[in-house]
């Protein structure tokens, strides 16, 4: 007699794609399992990044990343508008401050067709700086990708995992694996601090340590090098200095310092590139700091005047490899997801989706939920589109909602109640901020700190 | 402008003085909105004694004095609206409210601007390190305490020597925290000798100049900070389990910007002349948000003096002058307020203007000049980083209105 098993499919990470497999896997009629060491989904390295939705241009042709961008924007940007995540259309300008980057021009044009992207145009210096009149002097020439966008980094993968657990995911956060075996009647256990879990199949979507799972099963196929990326984020009394996001010409090492704005209506400068040992390594640095502001100053000198509201440094997944790490093992029902160095978040339906399909050939039974998805409407926290502080109607049946407590965001008493009684909780500080924008702000906490502070004790205690 | 109220922005000192001065002076329709639940403004959570001396001429503490300030404005027929912001406001425009009443548009017939101040937080200081928890101002330090009955933490670091970071010692000490030490980039502190004083006898708390706070450390709370001596480039570590940087104030200005009020290079704030107009007609400003940050009750003054000008105003005391003339800083002067001269614009608040510089200074020569011509020059006692020097006021009537931008410098011989 075989012991039955707890769960259909465990996901291990809870990050953008972690959460993106989850919900694909709920449409299913299938007992999804969700585990995440950290104290919420998304809060690493899905959290700090350079939130845009890449249309995938400048993807290496022929690899698994270069197909499943293209179709993670597309999508994600229908996904977006369904359930309301934030995403901004501004287009991307890819500029040259020498004649030696422009000559790379040609070849970025012919990638971007070979990847099925047309729509990449070479813009006249006088109209670069007609767009972006704020950009510092030297520019020689612009590469226009009209579609690039900015989309919510913390909005995206709540959406994923709110959507999972309405349709009874279990997720468990602060679960961190601690180890895996296989069982002999087929499957795996799962050891965490607070029990066991046995699952018929194993989606390793644990990022930074996704090599540590994959070796924990046997395999010895890649070595995860975090590689750190520091970030600016401006005022929002700067945001009219940019249109588009400004991207610089990539070399072979990175994508360079790029100038964006935010979907709430900042402006980031970022992110540096640096290959650091540990997986915990978030911290910024001096160095760093310094590097960015010298680069900012040179593209957008306006930019320096203004404050700065928040610096954070995020951990890119890198390996050895170019592509993706995605493998699935079909007879024993483990699918590696790993090496999603910086496109996760552009990608993560489309990974969810070729993951989905794959395990389907792994022998998972996949019968669509006669329930059908459930409703979803995500709270908006991007500029774009209405917030609740702006909906006189919705105040008017809830006064909760003019009741704005963080001033610099404008977040209302009514979103933290929402944010503290959803039905993916916020648990802290970091996920209230995350769920809401409170406390994201220029004064980070010296009016609403005490207040958001006691609100959250009031919730725990 | 439209026959409706005069709306003042905060209420604050500033905001809550300019509402009784222009009720005294019989103004019916005095409108004053508070985003935050309570009146009164910093005060509210700024336990210490010694409020209210230039003002109300008595000593209170700064609870007390934020519940008299909204007691004398209620009782002198201000209309007080609470937990109601200000979200929009362009160029000669309506006031767009929202608030639990829900959204509305107000057409006043004057603005005096009182939205205050606050610290910079630590990451607009660039402080490189983690983001844990524990790393707070003092702002904040004052509202967990004070309002909330939170403890902060239990070994704290103090950013800063100014008055408001000795007054965090006293605030760590109410909340259960023990202050490990003071940290200052600048060679001195810059507050009284009484609180440096206070601070060592009474809390045993060291205070390290020339030291700069280089990377927090810890997670999910601080655990430590690195520390830099500027002088022998030494490093070290503190540990401790909460930063509270003070001071370092920034005036609260988006809505200053967002209504394209001409904005002072040097405050950050509005550019103001004597009677506390900006550049557009029928805005005032006061208090903090034009220079951060002063002591209340020189808030207070403030607010009056605006209060005072924009009754003047209301009754048709004259057109909005046109010819505003700048007065600029030279380093290590930091800024001036009032910055602006506007002929026959009378004398500042409390007949000075308030001057800053970014170094210390014994007996230094200050000069304001226009177009090569001395306007003013004269000797000061002292200048100390974070607290201000008066100067007079009587020069400006000698600025020559197509003359150019004035400019204030400072030189410590001759």
């Amino acid at each position: 007699m075989h012991e039955p098993l707890d769960t259909d499919v465990a996901i291990v990470g809870a990050g953008v794609v972690g959460c993106a497999i989850a919900r694909e896997l709920t449409r299913f009629d299938l007992r999804v399992t969700l585990l995440e060491a950290g104290p919420d989904v998304g809060a690493g390295t899905s959290k700090a990044n350079t939130a845009l939705l890449h249309t995938g241009f400048d993807a290496k042709p022929g690899t698994l990343e270069a197909r499943l961008v293209p179709r993670g924007f597309q999508l994600l940007s229908d996904y977006a508008r369904r359930v309301g995540i934030p995403v901004e259309r501004t287009g991307a300008l890819l500029v040259a401050w020498t004649e030696e980057q422009r000559r790379e021009f040609p070849g970025i044009v012919e990638r971007s067709r070979a990847n099925g992207y047309g729509a990449i145009a070479e813009l006249g210096v006088d109209e670069l700086y007609r767009r972006e009149p704020e950009l510092g002097p030297g520019a020689v020439g612009a590469l226009e990708v009209p579609d690039e966008a900015l989309v919510c980094p913390f909005t995206t993968p709540l959406a994923y995992a709110t959507e999972a657990v309405l349709a009874g995911c279990d997720l468990r956060r602060s679960t961190p694996v601690t180890a895996v075996e296989r069982l002999e009647t087929g499957g795996f256990r799962l050891a965490t601090p607070t029990g066991a879990i046995s699952a018929r199949y194993l989606v390793n979507a644990a990022g930074l340590h996704s090599d540590e799972l994959d070796r924990m099963l046997g395999h010895e196929r890649f070595t995860v090098t975090p590689r750190r990326g520091e970030l600016i984020v401006f005022d929002k009394l700067a945001r009219p200095l940019v249109e588009h996001v400004v991207l610089a010409v990539p070399t072979k090492i990175t994508k360079g310092v790029l100038i964006a704005p935010t979907v709430f209506g900042n402006v980031m400068l970022g992110p540096t590139a640096e290959d650091v040992e540990r997986k915990d390594d978030t911290e910024s640095s001096a160095d760093g700091l310094a590097y960015l502001r010298a680069e900012g100053a040179r593209i957008m000198p306006a930019l320096l005047e203004h404050e700065v509201t928040a610096v954070y440094a995020g951990l890119r997944a890198a390996t050895e490899h170019v592509d993706y790490q995605l493998g699935i093992h079909a007879p024993e029902g483990y699918a590696c997801v790993a090496g999603i160095r910086s496109t996760g978040l552009s990608a993560s339906m489309a990974i969810a989706e070729h993951v989905r399909e794959q395990l389907g050939v792994a022998g998972l039974r996949l019968e669509p939920r006669t329930a059908g998805p459930p409703e979803l409407r995500m709270p908006n926290i991007g500029e774009r589109s209405e917030r609740p502080y702006e909906r006189g109607e919705l105040i008017e049946a809830d006064r909760d909602y003019g009741r704005i407590v963080c001033f610099c965001e404008r977040v209302t008493r009514g979103e933290i109640r929402d944010a503290l009684d959803g039905p993916l909780p916020a648990v802290d500080l970091d996920g209230l901020r995350r769920r809401t924008r409170a406390h994201m702000g220029r004064c980070q906490g010296f009016f609403c700190g005490a207040e958001l502070a006691d609100l959250l004790e009031a919730r725990s205690g | 402008m439209s026959a409706g109220p005069v709306v003042i922005v905060g209420a604050g000192p500033a905001g809550l003085a300019a509402a009784l001065e222009l009720r005294r002076r019989g103004v019916a329709d005095v409108l004053v909105l508070e985003r935050e639940s309570a009146l009164g403004g910093i005060p509210r959570h700024a336990h210490h004694q010694g409020f209210g001396l230039r003002d109300l001429r008595r000593p209170l503490s700064g609870p007390s004095y934020a519940r008299r300030y909204a007691q004398l404005a209620a009782a002198a027929g201000a209309e007080l609206r609470t937990e109601t912001m200000v979200t929009g406001w362009s160029p000669g425009g309506p006031l767009e409210l929202t608030g639990p009443r829900g959204r509305e548009r107000v057409d006043p017939a004057a603005v005096v601007l009182a939205t205050g101040c606050r610290e910079r937080p630590r990451s607009a200081r660039l402080v490189p390190g983690s983001r844990p928890e524990g790393v707070i101002t003092t702002g904040t330090l004052q509202q967990l305490v004070y309002l909330k009955g939170l403890a902060p933490g239990t070994r704290a670091l103090v950013v800063g020597a100014e008055h408001v970071s000795f007054s965090a010692l006293l605030t760590l000490a109410h909340g259960g925290a023990r202050a490990v030490g003071m940290a200052t980039e600048l060679p001195r502190h810059q507050s009284l000798a009484l609180f440096r004083a206070g601070a060592a006898l009474r809390f045993r708390t060291p205070l390290w100049t020339r030291t700069a706070v280089t990377a927090i450390h810890g997670r999910p709370r601080v655990a430590e900070v690195e520390l830099t001596d500027l002088d022998s480039g030494a490093v070290r570590s503190v540990e401790c389990d909460t930063v509270v940087f003070s001071a370092d104030w920034i005036p609260d200005h988006e809505l200053a910007v967002m209504a394209g009020l001409a904005m002072d290079p040097g405050t950050r704030g509005p550019a103001v002349d004597a009677a506390l107009r900006t550049s557009a007609p029928g805005v005032f400003a006061a208090g903090n948000l034009l220079h951060g940050a002063e002591t209340a009750d020189v808030a207070a003054l403030g607010g009056r003096h605006a209060g005072a000008a924009a009754a003047a105003f209301l009754s048709g005391g004259g057109a909005w002058p046109d010819v505003r003339i700048p007065i600029g800083c030279e380093a290590p002067l930091r800024w001036i307020a009032p910055n602006v001269v506007v002929q026959g614009s009378g004398a500042p608040a409390r007949g000075t203007f308030a001057l800053r510089s970014a170094a210390f200074m014994q007996r230094p020569r200050v000069e304001i000049a226009q177009a090569g011509r001395t306007l003013w020059s004269g000797r000061l006692r002292r200048l100390v980083p974070g607290r201000s020097a008066r100067l007079p006021h009587a020069w400006t009537a000698t600025v020559d209105p197509g003359g150019g931008p004035a400019s204030v410098r400072v030189s410590a011989d001759g």
